[in-house]
Parts: C-alpha cells; structure tokens; sequence
C-alpha cells in the first residue's frame, strides 16, 4: 500500500480553554490518510470532542497546527472549511423547523445552489439512508423516530459531497438495534463514497467493529493509535490495556457460546 | 333599554371618526414600535451591554403612567417644531397625531424587545451548534435559524403590544388626537355613562380583534403554516380598511374647535360649531384638550377656536400673581395673547367661571351672609369643604387671608359628594362661579368685595391665521355677551342631567337669541 498524504494532520495540538488549568489537548500529534475510518475513544473529558472541534475549526487551538488535506487550516476560512466537511452531531441538531429536504439541503443553500438542484440533492440523500423521498420529504424532524432522525442527520452532513465527515457520538442515543444497523449502514456509505470518517464514541466495541483505526485519548493525550487489531494484541500502556479487555472478554465468551451450541 | 337611550344613537354616529382614528394612530404607532425595537433588539441581542441598557430604557418607559408619556411628547415636539421653524424653515403640528404616534410606539417597545430578545435566548444551544458545524455565518444563523424559531414568542410580545397600544390610545385624547378615548373622556366629563361605556367596549373589542388576529398568525408561524398567517395579515388589512374608509370621505377641510376636558367646554365648543354651521361654515370638533396644551394648540394654529378663561390664561400662561379687576384683567389678557402668541380674544362671552366659595341660600340668609367678610365673622363656628385641588391653590389663600377666614373644620373631597355634602356634613365649599350644581343645590356664592379673587371671564380665542378671517369672526360675533352666569349654570345644569351638549347649545342659542352682540359685560364688582 502506498504511503498516502494525510488528509488531516495534528501537530503538537494543545488546547487550553480560560487561563491556565488543565489542557483539554496536549501535544497532540496524528495523521490520518484519507480514506480511513478512525475512531477517537475516551472517556467523557478526555479531549475526544475537542479534538473533533479543532479540525473544522469549531474550537481553535491554543498550540499547534492543524492541516487539513494539507493547508494550515488557519489559513482558510472558517465558514468555507465547515462547509467543506460534514458533521453528525451527537443531538443530531436538525433543525425544527425545516422539512427533511430543507434540513438535508442546508449546506448546498449556503453554497448557492438553486432549489431544484437542491431538492434532487435531498431526494438522492434520503434514497442513500433509506427513507422514501416521496414519503419523507415535507416532514418535519418531530414526526420521526430517533434512528430515523439519525438517517437524516447522516444525509445532511453528506449533502455537499463532502470528503471527510466529522461524527460526533452520532449513535449513542440510539437503541442497541438501531444503532448497529445504522452504523453498518454507514461503514457501507464510507466505503461506498470514498470518505474519511473521524468518529467519536465512548463505546469501545463500537469502535472496534467500525473503524479502521483507533485513536485512544487519555487526558489530552494519545494514548495509542493503531488498527483494532493492533490495539487488542500489543498492550502498549496499562489504559489501552484495561480498555481493550472488555471487548476481548466479550468476544471470547461470545465464541465460547457460539462454539457451544455449534456442537 | 340602553339601546333605547339617544346618547346611544349618539355614540354610535361618532363611531367612524373615532374608530378611525383610534386604529390609524395605534397601528401607525405599532408598526414604528416594531420598525425600531425588533432590528434594534437583533442588534443588541449578542451584545450584553447594549442589551442590558435598552431592556432598562425600556423597562423605565413602561413605568411611565401612559397620560404622562403622553403629555410629555406634546412640549417637547412643541419645542422641536419651533427650532425647525427657527433653524429649517419648516413647521408641524406638535398636537394629536405626531406626538401620539411616537408616545405609544415607545410604549409598544418593551415587550417587543423583550420577547424577541428572550426568544432568541431560548433557542436550543444545539441547534446554533448544528448552525455553525454546517457552516452558517453568524447572521445565516440568525435569520435561518434562532429568528424562525422565537418568532411565536416574538409574536406573543407584539400581541402584548398590540393590547397596550391600542388600549393607551385611548389616553391620547387630551393631546389632540381623537380616539376611542374621546367617549371615555368626554362622558367621564358630562356624566354620560353610555359614552363612558361605549368607549370602554370598543377599545376592548378592537384591542381583542387585534389580538385574535395576530394569534392566528403566531399560530402560523409557530406551525409553519402559510394559510393562518396569511389570514391574520388579511384580517388586520380589513380592519384597518374598514375603520379607515368613512374617514377617508369625510371632510378634513374646514374648522376646529377646541374643548377642554368638561362639560361646560363641550357645551361651548359645541355652541361654536352649531354658530359656524348656520353660517355656512363646516366645523369639526376637538374635544378634550388638555388644559395645558389647548393654548399652545392654538398658537400653533392645530386649533381654530375655543374658550379659555382670563384668569387661567393671567396665572399660568402669562405667570402672573397681582390681581387686578375685572376689565382690566381681559384687556391685558388679550393685549398680551395677540402681542406673544398672536391670538385675538374675539370677546368675552358675559359670565365668568371663577372659584368661589358657597352655601346654602337658606343658611347663608339666616346668618344674614353676603360676602366674605360677614363669612369670616361665623367662619369659627363653620365647617368648610373644597376639592382636591382648592386648598392647594392661590385662590384660597388669598381670599384666607384677605378676609380672616378660619373655619372650625377643613375637608378636602371628591365634587360628586361634596355639594350633597352642604347643609349637612359641610356648611360651605369651593366651587366654580357657573357650575350648574348652584341651582341644582340652591346654593348662593358668596361675594368677594375686595376683589382677592381673579377674575375668570370666558373668552372667545381665536388662532392667529384666521385673524383675518371675517366670516369666522361674523359668524361668532353672536356669541360675544350673550351669556350670563346664570343662562351657563342652567346650561351646565342641564348637562349634568344627561343632556348631550349638542342639544344643551341649542338651548341655549334659543335663549340667548336677542342678548347677541353686546358689549363686554359691565364691571359687577364696579372696579
């Protein structure tokens, strides 16, 4: 496989908010090559969030540089970069009083685009996560349930044919079966699109079957970076460790049962 | 029953002029209010200072009573009028419309700001977070986002507005601008229950109009429906067509007579209109000025004519605290409006409606009282009673102590009570020379032979850009002695009795027919 630029990058990232305290970042240093599906686990306050800020430049950092597909993001404008790169928000944050299309289509509106492109761009998006445009297209975000509302924000943050897509705990509300099959529906679209996706999620097992990669953020740290595999096999500090072991635990009784009945 | 009464009828032809009005100046009012504070409070929404600083300019100017913000805004536009007519070369009327308009479109201010700001506030943090990941500008995500979503609350606050504005237009009366109000205040004035009661009811139901419309359109924009808010547009573009259209024909040309808020000012501003029409002359009526802006009014031409008193006009206008007789009085009076503000006292009608004190006839016969000073020999043994104003004024002090008086007892009470109050609680009280309640009580006014108090001879004004005018001064020329103070308390009596003071003026056309024309009235106290 050939070594790919990084679409982002974080170099010696520090982020301090208010006057002295403890860094919510701190000297944070990270490629990810595009393409790739990374999942960023913590614990709440870790940083995970902040971390997901600085790339869209939602948070500034206070040291550091971020690059996006290589440029200083610093040196591009905010509101053009945001509307570049899609973003699921953990509350999903549709807005109430759009229909789905209009919610859908928010970020080609802002780019300029005339409505019936836009309305094709919403109906494709809503094929793309399963909800009939016919059927779906005038509601409003309150008739729907939670995982389809969901399906709606991960359309949304698709509208502009963006490259990278930012998740911020995008699943966590859901329930269980929801939620996987809309997270195995949206590893379809990552590779289905081509994207790079960063997602955030507390759920170790979530991020296991998901992503490619996984960034363990500890305290403003990372705390290792590596393939599931590569972080369930080497124990590189006792956290990753202890943070590993539960999906192997799970794993193991679940091949033990599996293996049982098999007989 | 109520229906039955021809102050009813009455009311109900002055309805299209009044209705008019009252719907033109506080929707006039109400869109100013709402073009300033609703862009002013966008403004100020993400700038905590600003903010803070007109939520408290506008919480003080709800603390201010509504007749006062109102009679606040005539002097000062007043004083406005006379530098741009100084500096800019151009003039307008400081008296009705104008200074109603911007009074109550301050007043509209507080609850717009307040709700669209607080609407704003309340707008869920994780949509304005949604907002910005999707690349919203911070004004995109005003306008798309956090204004759509507090516009019901926005609306509840014009809804509020819209009920104050239009429930405080009535109060615009007394600065010249005819209302709803002009029922309230005119049957406050001449006792007529009907009007007070007419006014009351179509304020309120105009205010729930109002109200019920714009709640349809909250609804539509809470609901996101087009139809509703549509339909409250709709409905407010009929009710102001509706209230508008009579007054659309209706003759602007032509003059006004003023009247100040009672019912012997109706009466005669009625008596003037009535004299003008007969001579083919259209007149229009503006009553209920108050008594401090009625002469301003007229200087400044917003008013063609109306009765003032010599002794109201020598004290507050001309600050003057001398007394001097009777004649002397309205010469000066006059040499001085036509030479300051270039009015002309066209004459002086023949009675005075000066303070006074009086008793029964019956009481004041047995103790063989005549003037203040046999007044002042029983005082000690007498209890007296005045309005709430009298023992403040410089009347009483000095006829007190010109005379001596010391009365046993002093009470200070509302009029109604107080003249039914004679003979029994009180045995004498303060009250004006031509008040018909003299002959309704049978009560004699006791003389003031030192001449302590000044003279309150009415007198015609006339502005000063008709002083030219001679078919205006024609047609009052009739007016000028030929009332006595006994014809206007029979007149004022009358009133009192629930007669409108239209149908009082005729009577007293019929009865004054033959006295018209005389001279100023001769000098009763013979100074």
């Amino acid at each position: 496989m050939a070594v790919m630029a990084p679409i982002i990058s974080f170099e010696h990232v520090s982020k301090i908010y208010g006057s002295g305290g403890r860094p919510a970042l701190d000297d944070v240093t990270l490629a990810i090559a595009p393409g790739t599906f990374v999942a960023i686990v913590g614990q709440s306050g870790s940083g995970k969030s902040t971390l997901l800020g600085t790339i869209n430049r939602l948070i500034d950092p206070s040291a550091g540089i971020v690059r996006f597909e290589g440029d200083d993001i610093r040196d591009l404008d905010a509101i053009a970069l945001r509307r570049r790169i899609g973003y699921v928000f953990q509350d999903v944050g549709l807005f109430p009083h759009m229909t789905l299309a209009e919610n859908i289509a928010i970020t080609p509106r802002l780019l300029g685009w005339d409505a019936p492109r836009r309305d094709r761009r919403a109906d494709e998006l809503l094929d793309l996560v399963q909800l009939p445009p016919a059927d779906y297209r005038n509601r409003f975000p309150a008739e729907l349930s939670g995982g389809q509302r969901q399906r709606v924000g991960v359309a949304r943050a698709l509208a502009a044919s963006p490259h990278v897509v930012l998740m911020d705990e995008p699943f966590g509300a859901l329930d269980l079966r929801t939620r996987d099959a809309l997270s195995r529906d949206y590893r379809k679209l990552h590779d289905a699109l081509g994207l790079t996706t960063v997602m955030i999620t507390h759920d170790v097992i979530e991020a296991v079957l998901l992503a490619d990669r996984i960034a363990v953020i500890h305290d403003g740290r990372i705390a290792a970076f590596g393939t599931p595999r590569e972080l369930m096999d080497g124990a590189q500090n006792a956290d990753v460790h202890a943070l590993m072991d539960m999906p192997r635990r799970q794993a193991e009784r679940l091949a033990a049962l599996i293996a049982e009945s098999g007989t | 029953m109520i229906f039955a009464n021809p102050a009813f009828a009455d009311a109900f032809a002055r309805l299209p002029d009044y209705l008019s009005q009252h719907v033109l100046v506080s929707l006039t009012a109400l869109a100013l209010g709402l073009a300033i504070s609703f862009p002013l409070s966008l403004y100020a929404v993400r700038r905590p200072h600003l903010r803070a600083v007109l939520l408290a300019v506008a919480s003080i100017v709800q603390t201010i009573p509504g007749l006062a913000l109102l009679a606040l805004f005539y002097p000062l536009l007043l004083g406005i009028a006379s530098l741009t007519a100084k500096y800019l070369g151009f003039d307008f009327s400081a008296l009705g419309f104008l200074p109603s308009v911007l009074a109550l479109a301050l007043y509209s201010m507080l609850p717009v700001i307040r709700n669209t700001i607080t609407g704003i506030d309340g707008v869920d943090p994780a949509l304005l977070r949604a907002a910005r990941g999707v690349g919203m500008t911070e004004r995109q995500s005003l306008f798309m986002v956090e204004l759509p979503l507090a516009m019901p609350v926005i609306m509840a606050g014009v809804r509020t507005a819209a009920v104050w504005v239009i429930g405080t237009a009535t109060l615009a009366t007394p600065i010249g601008q005819t209302s709803l109000g002009n029922y309230i205040f005119s049957g406050l004035q001449t006792q007529n229950i009907v009007f007070v009661l007419f006014g009351c009811v179509a304020a309120a139901l105009l205010a729930l109009t109002v109200d019920l419309l714009l709640s349809l359109m909250e609804r539509g924009a809470a609901r996101r429906q087009r139809a509703p808010i549509v339909a409250g547009l709709a409905g407010i573009a009929l009710v102001v067509a509706l209230s508008l259209a009579p007054s659309l024909n209706a003759q602007r040309s032509g003059y006004i007579v003023g009247a100040k808020p009672f019912s012997e000012q109706y009466i005669l501003a009625a008596l003037i209109a009535q004299r003008l029409e007969a001579n083919g002359l259209s007149a229009r009526r503006r009553d209920g000025l108050g008594s401090s802006v009625i002469l301003d009014a007229l200087a400044a031409n917003d008013i063609d004519a109306y009765v003032d008193y010599t002794g109201t006009i020598w004290a507050n206008a001309m600050k003057r605290g001398d007394i001097r007789p009777r004649q002397e009085t309205l010469a000066e009076v006059a040499a001085w409006l036509k030479r300051e503000r270039g009015i002309v006292l066209a004459g002086a009608l023949g009675f005075e409606n000066a303070y006074a004190l009086a008793m029964k006839r019956s009481e004041a016969e047995r103790l063989g009282v005549k003037t203040l000073a046999d007044l002042a020999a029983h005082a000690p043994r007498l209890t007296i009673a005045g309005d709430y104003e009298f023992f403040g004024r410089p009347e009483w002090a000095a006829i007190r102590d010109a005379y001596g008086l010391n009365f046993k007892a002093q009470r200070s009470m509302q009029a109604e009570f107080m003249y039914p109050a004679v003979g029994n609680e009180v045995d004498v009280v303060s009250a004006y020379t031509s008040d018909g309640r003299i002959a309704q009580y049978d009560l004699v006014v006791v003389e003031d032979p030192k001449g302590v108090i000044p003279p309150y001879d009415a007198v015609l004004l006339v502005a000063p850009k008709r002083a030219g005018d001679a078919a205006l001064f024609a047609a009052l020329k009739p007016l000028i002695g030929a009332i006595d103070v006994e014809l206007m308390r029979a007149a004022n009596l009358r009133a009192n009795k629930g007669e409108l003071p239209e149908q009082v003026a005729r009577w007293l056309t019929e009865r004054s027919a033959g006295k018209s024309g005389a001279q100023l009235p001769p000098d009763e106290r013979g100074k």
